[in-house]
């Protein structure tokens, strides 16, 4: 067999029954390379949360009926089971959020009170989303503290020497990505720990693009506060969390006021309720919760040393076949320190009219700037094209992509 | 390839996008506005020059894909002369178009947009020099 056809055999078929998905399942020439933005949800998910709703709905933590005990009892249950996929012991620590940018929002609001203040220091990297940015600019802003970012190496790889020329002693926030969401990258999260950990800063990490393709370990990780997105690992939208330090959770204000965070509530001043729900104000979202465990039990089944296993396959294949569409630049580091990503420029085609001819055959890309335009501006780039892979994918879908990338080539008129 | 596609990438499109008209920074402009889509961070800045009434000079630059540049091009060469009532009639019916009201009155190159009507999620892409040039319009010093 040629080398490419090995390859080729390594990402044949998926790693799940694609009768679990059935969007993908009943649009046969629907190619969806799109997970690193959301992906498909099993049918499992959505049997979960009907089911909540179904069988047992009722506000949990409230009502003294059978009912509604019924639903703490689904809430609480799908805490424990999440907090087991991500590697978090202390289950309490886990604060159900919208997802990742509401979970780093809290972050910077809650953290920004006791702990920044004037002429310190917050370091980023280069390679972040806007939700791990933005919010820490504006929190340096708001305060008068200096905004520093760490640089990339040449290969799309963090600055490991420049981080650690950033962090400053007198630095309070260390905010990095696990896996760049624009690259792919994966970071060395324990060297920029270690780095981290030279100052007393508070190390966020976010891991909306980790959890789904690798086992997170978060307490392995050695950081203050890790946050993700249920929606890109098999779960629905609209919940997601926010882990984060006993120690420091206690000692931080609460972010959102309203029923169910607190204990007492005086005429002049209110005491608050234990964690996690002195985080969670308001009526949660159980059926979300439900439905994310449903998504760590699907997730843990399949075992993610073969999701991760999976995924570089399909990115060995894709590279490999991405050298026969000439003029096309993948940007990043080499795949084996890639999640299931390919960020791609080609020659003078811009990526919106490259995914409006991939749209024409089945081929769902991102284009864009990915929500990462500080990395965007490095790269002396506007946009790129990013195909990401997960479970359901396989060679099909690679081989529709370079079809489709050599149609666009010919549409757009390019020798 | 879809009907739609060839109709959406048509060879005057891909030629403005290759060569785009008047393509240039104006150092004597009367007026000029940036149009920028978040979505995907196109950008354009149009320039303005007016003698009276009428358009005498207008021109771009900018980065886009090919439906924004394309279209930003035929726009410069679509009002380029014409007084301020034309210039809005033609803006008038350049939207229409896009927004699938009907080609009428459509004349010259700007026919070739025509098929953006069949791609709700480019009309931004198609409008956005010509919103720029809009308000470099209301931006103009007379």
């Amino acid at each position: 067999m040629n080398p490419l056809a090995i390859l080729r055999k390594d990402c044949e078929r998926p790693i799940v029954d694609i009768d679990d998905f059935s969007l993908l399942d009943e649009r046969d020439h629907l190619h969806y390379l799109d997970s690193a933005a959301t992906t498909q949800k099993p049918r499992a998910v959505l049997q979960a949360m009907q089911s909540y709703y179904e069988q047992h709905n009722a506000n949990p933590h409230r009502g003294a009926y059978e009912l509604s005990a019924q639903s703490t009892e689904a809430y609480e249950r799908s805490r424990q089971r999440i907090a087991r996929f991500l590697g978090v012991a202390d289950v309490d620590t886990l604060i159900f959020t919208r997802g990742t940018t509401e979970s780093l929002n809290v972050l910077a609001t809650a953290w920004r009170h006791a702990n920044v203040k004037a002429g310190d220091r917050i370091v980023v990297t280069r390679m972040e989303h806007h939700a791990n940015f933005i919010p820490w600019q504006q929190l340096a802003l708001a305060v008068g503290a200096e905004f520093v970012i760490a640089e990339l190496a040449p290969g799309g790889v963090l600055d490991l020497d420049h981080l650690a020329q950033c962090c400053t002693p007198n630095t309070k926030v260390v905010a990095f990505g696990q896996v760049s969401n624009a690259l792919g990258t994966i970071n060395p999260v324990s060297d920029i720990v270690r780095i981290a950990r030279t100052t007393g800063a508070l190390v966020v990490c976010d891991g909306a693009q980790g959890v789904p393709h690798f086992d997170a370990a978060v307490d392995a990780l050695g950081v203050d506060a890790y946050v993700f997105s249920g929606h890109k690992m098999l779960g629905p939208m609209g919940i997601g969390g926010l882990v984060v330090r006993r120690e420091i959770l206690e000692a931080m204000p609460p972010y959102q006021f309203g029923g169910d965070m607190i204990a007492l509530v005086g005429d002049d001043r209110s005491t608050w309720n234990v964690l996690p729900h002195k985080f969670e104000a308001g009526t949660p979202n159980v059926a979300g919760a439900v439905g994310l465990a449903a998504a760590a039990q699907y997730l843990d089944v399949i075992g993610m040393p073969r999701v991760r296993a999976h995924e570089a396959a399909l990115l060995a294949y894709a590279s490999a076949r991405l050298t026969e569409v000439s003029g096309v630049t993948v940007l990043g580091p080499p795949p084996e320190q890639r999640s299931g990503v390919v960020s791609f420029v080609l020659d003078e085609v811009h990526p919106h009219d490259i995914a409006q001819v991939l749209d024409s055959a089945g081929v769902c890309v991102r284009s864009g700037h990915h929500c990462a335009q500080p990395l965007m501006r490095a790269l002396k780039v506007t946009a790129t094209t990013r195909a990401s892979f997960y479970v359901y994918n396989d060679a099909d879908d690679v081989d529709a992509l370079i079809v489709a990338l050599l149609t666009t080539r010919d549409r757009m008129g390019l020798a | 390839m879809s009907a739609e596609l060839e109709e959406l990438y048509q060879s005057i499109i891909l030629d403005h996008n290759r060569r785009p008209q008047n393509f240039r920074v104006m150092e004597d402009a009367s007026g000029h506005a940036d149009g920028l889509n978040p979505l995907c961070g196109d950008q354009v800045t149009v320039w303005i020059k007016l003698d009276g009434d009428r358009v005498a000079d207008v021109s771009f630059q900018g980065q886009g894909c090919a439906i924004s540049k394309a279209s930003a091009s035929l726009m410069t060469q679509a009002v380029k002369g014409k007084t301020l009532t034309e210039t809005q009639v033609i803006f008038d019916r350049f939207h229409a178009m896009v927004t699938g009201q009907g080609a009428e009155g459509i004349t010259g190159g700007m026919k070739a947009l025509s098929g953006v009507s069949k791609f709700p999620l480019r009309v931004k892409c198609a409008s956005l020099g010509w919103h720029a040039m809009k308000a470099a319009l209301d931006n103009a010093a007379p």
